[in-house]
């Protein structure tokens, strides 16, 4: 995560594709969320989806992979004193959609853009960045859509 | 699969319960962080240590999994579920550390029949996870779809 001051409202970051495999798709269902429509491909034909489908918060933490992957190797700018911001954690996320479910051999691409930026009173040295977080499959439709939020380090001088 | 235990009908407005029992182990937070949220926080004790964190704990994504697999265990295998639109927000409102005992508790704050689908309702769920401080990690707000025991049989109360 860069300094608070630069990340500018409206930058998007292309976070790259992932293919989903059906066993991938078990193995997550099965520690997380096993419910049959998720871990058994036979029985999923006559759940609700009509075949098995990955459990919403493994499309939602490959997006999280993703964006690992897409910062890692980057170098961020020092500020006037040569230190590099550090990265916070999230308070959260809203509006968690997931429209299209996702399905073994699926390709879903991700992004990130930059939609609000939020100055804490109650940690001045920190601000909260907030992207809407995008995940489309091969067909153009979306399987995941919200806002998430991430505490970005304000340059040296805020506190 | 069985017959469900629990139908739409079930999850009675205002109604609150508890469940589940999970243990948070070292091994599984870098586990899931390796896979999907390589942060040195959610890695390394001693970088954990010198961060805002102040030590080594879950990603937020793992303590939404966590949740899922105890709200599964706690009801959802033994219900008509439908599955879920997404989530309206979760708060990760403090850091799971190693060692931390979750549980949740579910409370039932909205719920409807579906016009466009007679067999099926949805109900809106306030769900806390806990930890072995009865403090509160998580909060997730969201809708669910169930299968309803009478479809479209006339709903007390209902609009």
């Amino acid at each position: 995560m860069p300094w608070f001051e630069d990340i500018a409202i409206g930058a998007r970051l292309d976070l790259g594709a992932y293919t989903f495999t059906e066993a991938e798709i078990i193995r997550f269902a099965t520690k997380y969320d096993p419910q049959y429509f998720h871990i058994d491909a036979e029985a999923a034909k006559a759940g609700p989806f009509g075949g098995l489908t990955a459990s919403g918060w493994h499309t939602t933490a490959t997006w999280m992979k993703m964006m690992i992957a897409a910062r890692t190797g980057r170098e961020e700018q020092p500020d006037e004193t040569g230190r590099k911001p550090a990265g916070g954690p999230s308070p959260g996320f809203l509006e968690m959609k997931w429209p299209n479910p996702v399905r073994a051999g699926d390709t879903i691409t991700y992004s990130s853009t930059v939609v609000e930026k939020i100055e804490m009173k109650s940690r001045p040295a920190w601000g909260i960045i907030r992207s809407r977080n995008v995940g489309t499959n091969q067909r153009g439709e979306t399987v995941l859509d919200f806002i998430g939020q991430g505490m970005a380090e304000r340059r040296g001088d805020a506190g | 699969m069985t017959q469900p235990k629990y139908y739409w009908e079930d999850f009675r407005l205002g109604e609150t319960v508890e469940f589940g029992e999970k243990h948070v182990t070292k091994e599984e937070i870098v586990e899931f962080a390796s896979e999907f949220d390589a942060q040195p926080f959610h890695l390394d004790e001693e970088a954990a240590k010198a961060s805002i964190l102040g030590g080594l704990c879950a990603s937020g994504w793992h303590s939404c999994a966590m949740m899922m697999r105890m709200m599964c265990d706690g009801y959802i295998l033994e219900s008509a579920s439908l599955g879920a639109p997404g989530v309206d927000e979760v708060r990760w409102k403090k850091p799971v550390y190693v060692g931390d005992v979750l549980r949740v508790r579910r409370t039932c704050v909205e719920r409807r029949a579906s016009k466009s689908r007679p067999e099926m309702g949805l109900t809106k769920f306030h769900i806390e996870m806990l930890n072995q401080k009865d403090e509160v990690v998580l909060t997730s707000d969201g809708w669910a779809m169930y299968g309803r025991r009478h479809p479209g049989a006339p709903v007390e109360g209902s609009a």
